[in-house]
């Protein structure tokens, strides 16, 4: 949420825009001129002789809804996307029921937020960044190979460290700040795809003829049914 | 409505959309299963959106004159008008819809964009398609598909600023139909208390009319606009006459466990009303019942017939293509177009009331966003319904000889009494809703049922510590899943990862519910709007500035809901997991404006020295003058304005044209 004077920077149009932008001008301006003419006692009064476009202008505070593309580029490099897939499949790995992190396209995600222009994004753009650079310094350390090349129980020995925060050592104070906001974005990674919703159970966003309440299965379960 | 907050597994709930006629469902669906994946969502997007409309087309089709893709009139504005409506929200919705249905020649001016939700809302769409999963960014801080245009809390080009040591928020949209297109729907009647406040407890200010005087005018609104809602016979908590309300829909699971849990507790868990169909309207006789003898009755009838009922699907703030919920762009402007008594003009952004010598209003000036040019538009009467605070910078900056301070303002009062919701919320945890069965919980995308106010004996008796009273809204369940779902997660699992992190996900889904206080605000001396004398806005429009004290009644308010929803959560067997501040008001608070329901600054009142407008919402100084909008609240009850500025409008617009008929104004 902003403040409500924190500077903002809508206003750069895009060429698009900006050709829409004008044109509207160029239709306003020629369509004021009769309107003036007959209304000279005011001299003011003027019209428009088609109705505006209602069409987004594509800006990000009026974006088309139902065609949205991501206006940034990504910033991550091969590497670091490399180990942000090894360590969001550690932390949502394939299961046999669901698939891996990696597989849903997390680490793209991971990367189309990190590289985002806003105040949420960039903080974590600096703690991701840093983390995917610690969590490869560690993994060199400790075993002298990037941590997308570690075994799956060398990567436990790291990520159990960093795991929750509160348990872990003073050292590892920034890498464990590091892994859980990972981990949230990670999770919204996945549990925002369609793969995600399967695996939680997620059924909505379909219509339906009517809306019946719960299922008596799930009334039994929450010790509702009969009252 | 309030500002969606980063939250363990919540997302921030509005309202929802409409229903269906049973035998064409299963084929529209677009399954979240369907749209694909990462980034390329056009091609879903391309087809859910028409699939949708074309499935749930009611049985006769739109009217050349409602289907109204361009809302707008293709004609010049005219020489002069009868009634010139300033804004397309709510209150110039209904404005210019009521004025334009007596027959009047309405222009309606509108400082944003024009908009049309049939083909511009994202029914279907899904968090993958959107950047950053649709999650809150400055520009869209209601996440990326909701309806607001050029809006939020900045408004490019347009700032507004604070006194120091106020953090006021003002939310603004630049679009047809204003924040209607994505606000809650929740329509709660004012009740009898709420008309007089100061007689019962001595504080604040009484309205010059009574619940009386506006309940047919709720009448007519709900029945216009479709509200769903039972009559539960609770204390100043007004019922509606038999067969206006629509059946609200069965509630979810955890609303049944909230209730449950709260019987013992005293508090009352009744369905919620909200302003989405149910089923289809009787398009014949309420437009008889609404305007018996008006041949403009048939335009309402017509375009009642394009409104599909809720298919229990799709965020409501996203607004709806299928006209289930209401939005001025879907309910009010296009039987309103259909009349052929109203012209529509977007971009075009209101500075100042015109006067004569005489003092009365000829018109107003606007700035032709498209071409920034200063233009001008004649009427013979001037209703503004910009918003409060907006029709307060409007009245104070029509700066004139005779009018020095101000239109309308020679008691001082213009921007004074402003005044937002109370709100304040706790997240708790319960653990009987873990691992719940499957099954479709999104319903009407807004809450079922809500609690209202159930202590008003206590604070008569005096045993309560602040004067007014508060409802709450809780939301949980089953929900989509969005961006920050499992934000906080950590805090319950010890930090897990892993086949574990999945497991934990998978039972911790759906378990968490969120309850909101929304309360009363008794208006203080201390809040108000002004006119920044250093800033213009980019049209060269001096901008506002806001000034704000919360007082102890707001405070203690505040601090009483934190305890309430923590003994909920207590008496449901859970924990809460956002900070409960039962002891610290200031903490337990949002920030001022943050619940978007600000009103007051142009109050009403029965005599000229004390107030802005007359109990018709005309001011005193300027008898063809009128404010529609939020601005003329005396008191700002629990219950959400939306429902309220519209019954009162709709008065209002009576009583100008009554007198516009006899030559009055």
């Amino acid at each position: 949420m902003t403040r409500p004077d924190s500077p903002t920077n809508f206003g750069r149009l895009d060429r698009r825009s900006a050709l829409r932008w004008f044109t509207a001008a160029a239709a306003g301006a020629g369509a004021a001129l009769p309107l003036r003419l007959s209304s000279q006692e005011e001299g003011l009064t003027e019209g428009i002789l088609e109705p505006p476009p209602s069409q987004p202008t594509g800006s990000l505070a009026d974006p088309n809804l139902l065609d949205p593309t991501v206006p940034w580029e990504r910033i991550l490099s091969e590497t670091e996307l490399q180990t942000a897939a090894a360590l969001s499949d550690v932390i949502l790995p394939n299961d046999g029921g669901s698939p891996a992190a990696s597989e849903v396209h997390v680490p793209d995600f991971l990367d189309e937020w990190v590289s985002a222009p806003f105040p949420v994004q960039l903080a974590d753009r600096e703690i991701i960044r840093g983390g995917l650079a610690w969590i490869n310094t560690e993994a060199y350390r400790r075993f002298e190979a990037l941590f997308a090349e570690l075994s799956p129980e060398q990567q436990s020995a790291i990520c159990d460290d960093i795991a929750h925060a509160p348990a872990a050592a003073p050292e590892f104070r920034f890498a464990a700040e590091f892994f859980n906001r990972f981990r949230e974005l990670a999770a919204t990674g996945y549990y925002t795809s369609t793969a995600g919703w399967q695996d939680l159970g997620y059924s909505g966003n379909i219509p339906l003829p009517r809306f019946d309440g719960p299922p008596q299965e799930v009334l039994r379960h929450l010790g509702l049914a009969g009252d | 409505m309030a500002s969606g907050n980063r939250g363990i597994g919540i997302s921030k709930n509005r309202c929802q959309a409409a229903l269906l006629r049973p035998v064409e469902t299963a084929t529209a669906a677009n399954p979240p299963g369907s749209s694909g994946r990462g980034r390329s969502p056009v091609i879903s997007l391309a087809a859910a959106s028409p699939r949708a409309k074309v499935a749930f087309a009611p049985t006769r089709r739109p009217q050349p004159s409602d289907s109204s893709m361009a809302f707008l009139t293709n004609r010049k504005t005219q020489p002069e008008y009868d009634v010139i409506v300033v804004g397309s929200g709510a209150a110039g919705g209904i404005s210019a819809y009521v004025l334009a249905m007596a027959g009047m020649k309405v222009l309606m001016l509108e400082a944003g964009r024009n908009y049309d939700p049939q083909s511009e809302t994202p029914m279907f769409q899904t968090p993958e398609q959107a950047p950053l999963r649709d999650a809150p960014t400055p520009q869209k801080p209601f996440g990326f598909y909701d309806a607001t245009v050029d809006g939020g809390w900045t408004v490019p080009g347009e700032p507004y600023t604070s006194a120091p040591g106020t953090d006021f928020m003002w939310w603004r949209t630049r679009m047809l139909g204003g924040r209607t297109n994505h606000w809650g729907r929740i329509s709660l009647r004012m009740g009898p208390y709420d008309f007089q406040p100061r007689e019962r407890d001595g504080l604040g200010l009484d309205w010059p009319i009574t619940y009386n005087d506006l309940s047919p005018y709720y009448d007519r609104t709900e029945r216009l606009i479709g509200v769903y809602g039972s009559n539960e016979g609770l204390e100043n908590t007004p019922d509606s006459p038999p067969g206006v309300l629509q059946p609200p829909p069965a509630p979810r699971a955890y609303e049944l466990l909230v209730q449950k849990h709260c019987r013992p507790l005293g508090i009352p868990v009744i369905p919620s009303r909200l302003a989405i169909l149910t089923q289809l309207l009787d398009a014949d006789s309420l437009s008889q019942q609404l305007h018996p003898g008006n041949p403009n009755a048939r335009f309402l009838a017509d375009h009642m017939r394009t409104r599909a009922a809720c298919f229990y699907a799709t965020d409501c703030g996203r607004g709806c293509s299928i006209r289930a919920n209401f939005q001025s762009t879907t309910v009010l402007i296009p039987p309103a177009l259909a009349t052929g008594n109203l012209d529509v003009l977007t971009d075009a952004m209101v500075r100042e009331v015109a006067i004569d010598r005489s003092g009365k209003a000829t018109g107003v000036h606007y700035i032709d966003k498209t071409t920034r040019r200063d233009c001008r538009a004649r009427a013979r009467v001037v209703v503004l319904a910009a918003s409060g605070c907006e029709s307060a910078r409007i009245l104070l900056n029509s700066r004139s000889a005779l009018f020095p301070d101000g239109l309308a303002n020679s008691s001082g009062n213009v921007g004074r009494y402003l005044m937002d919701t109370v709100g304040a919320k706790v997240i708790g945890q319960i653990p009987a809703l873990e691992n719940v069965p499957p099954h479709n919980e999104d319903g009407a995308s807004a809450m079922h049922m809500y609690m209202p106010w159930w202590l008003y004996g206590e604070q008569l008796a005096g045993r309560l510590d602040f004067p007014r009273g508060y409802h709450i809204e809780f939301h949980g369940g089953r929900r989509m899943p969005k961006a920050g779902i499992f934000d906080g997660l950590a805090a319950l699992t010890g930090g897990s990862y892993g086949q574990r992190f999945k497991e934990d996900c998978r039972r911790y889904y759906g378990s968490f519910v969120t309850f909101s206080g929304r309360g009363e605000m008794i208006p203080n001396d201390n809040c108000y709007c002004e006119i920044d004398p250093d800033r213009v806005d980019q049209w060269g429009i001096p901008v506002l500035r806001f000034h704000w004290k919360w007082d102890s009644h707001e405070l203690n308010q505040a601090r009483h809901m934190h305890g309430a929803f923590a003994a909920i959560i207590e008496a449901m067997g859970g924990k809460t997991v956002s900070p409960v501040h039962a002891g610290d008001g200031a903490r337990a608070i949002y920030r001022p404006g943050e619940i978007i329901h600000e009103v007051g600054t142009t109050c009403m009142g029965a005599d000229s020295a004390s107030s802005v407008l007359n109990s018709f919402c005309q001011a005193w100084e300027v008898p063809n003058l009128f404010v529609t909008d939020g601005g003329p609240f005396v008191s700002n009850a629990d219950k959400n304005p939306t429902l309220s500025i519209m019954a009162l409008a709709w008065r209002s617009c009576d009583y100008l044209t009554e007198r516009l008929k006899q030559g009055d104004l």
